[in-house]
């Protein structure tokens, strides 16, 4: 445990390292001057110097990364072209937003995704069984953009029951958070199933079933309880496709959230804004991965990842 | 302990593995005829297709399915179900680069990190661990807004996010021969490391690139529809069926063909490489 602890937590800062650099390079490998992006295609010579000279683009690359990397650990990003304003300002008024969205929806895929796959268990190779492995399948394999606008189309444009885009009332929840469902639902599914059936073969079971316990208490205490860590892992690892899912979710649903500043910065080429969004998902994605495998490594210390 | 156990256990009759055996070849089955329709429509495109999928027909625009136009018209007056043919061209072609590309750079990488180790393996699992840690939609986001929005940008971008996984597997693999007697027999025998890499190792690492190139293709359908919906891909008039659902997104409670079928040619295209990928997996790697 104390060197596998310390494995983890050596790399942890060389992969946000890794994440800062990549990051970085990415905007010196923009096409054009940045000072004149940033000062606008009308501004005179002299304002584009002025410019340069602000942004430290004149010093040599190592310092301005240290300075870019430093500035960002201090909690400074930039400034947005789009707005004007500081990335961090745009960046904390849109995470509550993404932030409750990927709650509801994660709430949707525990539950849902939990209950179809100890269905699929206790049922195997039965219609619960089938069914669940056909919407598994069938769920991983959908685009969820697909998804909101047949459900756009029909329950908002068509019925009328649903507003159409935007937030505001739990209503404005509904779709979005279902749509952003679907994909966990159905890995949390397939991954329940794999690990009930597993841990329903152990010893432990039998003698549980042996000893006369109800089959309710055997699968509640005894096979969910065990088959949870991998459950929880996939829940842990699947942080980022959230975020991924997130994007498109937010872009069709016009939900004021990360994704959507991230996809509009690049239609404006609000480059500090994509530069500044994409640093913050993906520490936090790091972060999340790195806690559920603590989390894990507690729970069950036999589990490596390595 | 488990294992014997497991081989006792009554749920290994003959008639269960004959039946495992049939499933594993169903899914097989079923997957390679959804890809083998999708292959066929983007084959047979030219003569399925009752029009041309540039033709803009204007006094036609938006109209519902008939005989005349199987899944009705776009908002160009365009023929849906010759768009949505010719997108299985796109779609293909997407795979081919998208997984051809990962794989071309994943490999080699994957297979230099477990054969030589040391620095080698600790810098090229370093930038796999970090390009890992995006979420792929993101780091395809990114390198588009460097490179510029474009179908051939999009799937470099697809590409890169998927270097990683083949970079990983092809690692474990070679480490996991490096060890084996016959590997080792070779070596004694005099083999070169190149020799080594690439009759012992890479020859035996094929079953899983497969399986992995099959589950790969339909993430790559999925990353390239989505980022050409976002605007971030494919370029209108391509018959690209993201690109499509983009325009259909314009028409809802007007025309919902336009993002209806292009959305079920993903799923059903998707669909094929999951389920095949699965059946493959289960028959060329039994351990997982």
């Amino acid at each position: 445990m104390p060197t596998y602890l310390l494995k983890k937590l050596v790399t942890l800062p060389l992969i946000l390292l890794g994440v800062s650099l990549l990051v970085f390079v990415a905007l010196r490998a923009l096409p054009g001057d940045p000072a004149r992006l940033m000062a606008g295609p009308e501004a005179p010579q002299e304002a584009v110097d002025a410019m340069r000279v602000r942004l430290g683009l004149d010093d040599p690359l190592p310092l301005q990364y240290l300075r870019f990397a430093g500035s960002a650990l201090g909690g400074d990003l930039g400034t947005s072209i789009r707005s004007g304003r500081p990335v961090t300002v745009e960046i904390a008024e849109r995470l509550p937003k993404t932030i409750s969205l990927a709650l509801v929806a994660y709430g949707i895929a525990i539950s849902v995704g939990l209950s179809a796959g100890m269905a699929a268990a206790i049922n195997r190779n039965r219609w619960p069984d089938q069914l669940t492995m056909l919407f598994a399948i069938a769920g991983a394999s959908i685009a969820n953009f697909w998804l909101a606008l047949l459900a756009m189309n029909y329950f908002a444009v068509e019925l009328g029951w649903l507003p159409l885009m935007g937030s505001g009332s739990w209503k404005h929840y509904i779709m979005p958070a279902i749509t952003l469902a679907v994909m966990p639902t159905a890995v949390i599914a397939r991954m329940t199933r794999a690990s009930m059936i597993e841990v329903v073969g152990q010893d432990y079971i039998r003698t549980a079933r042996a000893k006369g316990l109800p089959e309710r208490v055997v699968m509640r205490k005894h096979a969910l309880r065990n088959a949870l860590v991998p459950i929880v892992t996939i829940i842990g690892l699947n942080f980022g496709s959230m975020l991924g899912g997130a994007v498109v979710t937010e872009s069709v649903f016009n939900w004021p959230g990360l994704g959507r500043l991230l996809v509009d910065s690049v239609r404006f080429r609000d480059y500090p804004t994509v530069q500044g969004v994409t640093l913050v998902a993906v520490t936090a994605v790091v972060m999340m991965n790195f806690l559920a495998e603590m989390l894990i490594a507690a729970i069950n210390p036999r589990i490596r990842f390595d | 302990m488990t294992e014997i156990t497991a081989a006792l256990a009554p749920t290994d009759s003959k008639a269960r593995r004959r039946r495992r055996w049939l499933s594993r070849r169903r899914s097989i089955f079923i997957g390679g005829l959804l890809v083998g329709l999708v292959l066929l429509a983007a084959i047979l495109a030219p003569l399925l297709s009752p029009a041309d999928p540039y033709e803009q027909v204007l006094s036609d625009a938006l109209l519902p399915p008939s005989w005349e136009h199987p899944f009705g018209t776009d908002d160009n007056g365009r023929d849906l179900l010759a768009r949505v043919l010719y997108g299985a061209r796109l779609s293909l072609l997407e795979v081919v680069v998208g997984v051809g590309l990962a794989v071309l750079v994943g490999v080699p990488l994957g297979l230099a990190a477990g054969t030589i180790g040391g620095l080698v393996d600790q810098v090229i699992m370093w930038t796999m661990d970090v390009l890992f840690a995006f979420p792929g939609v993101v780091l395809a986001i990114l390198i588009v807004s460097i490179l510029g929005p474009g179908l051939f940008n999009l799937l470099i971008a697809i590409a890169i996010f998927s270097v990683p996984v083949y970079a990983r597997l092809m690692r474990n693999v070679a480490l996991g021969l490096k060890s084996m007697d016959y590997v080792e027999a070779a070596r004694a025998l005099g083999a070169s490391t190149p020799r080594i890499m690439f009759d012992h190792i890479l020859r035996n690492a094929l079953g899983p690139v497969i399986v992995q190139s099959t589950l790969t293709a339909g993430t790559v359908v999925l990353s390239a529809a989505s980022l050409s919906f976002l605007g971030m891909g494919a370029q209108p008039p391509m018959p690209e069926w993201g690109a499509m659902m983009s325009d259909g997104r314009n028409y809802l409670g007007v025309n919902i063909y336009m993002s209806l079928f292009p959305g079920l040619a993903i799923m059903l295209t998707v669909l094929g490489f999951n389920i095949l990928g699965d059946g493959l997996r289960d028959l060329l790697d039994p351990r997982s």
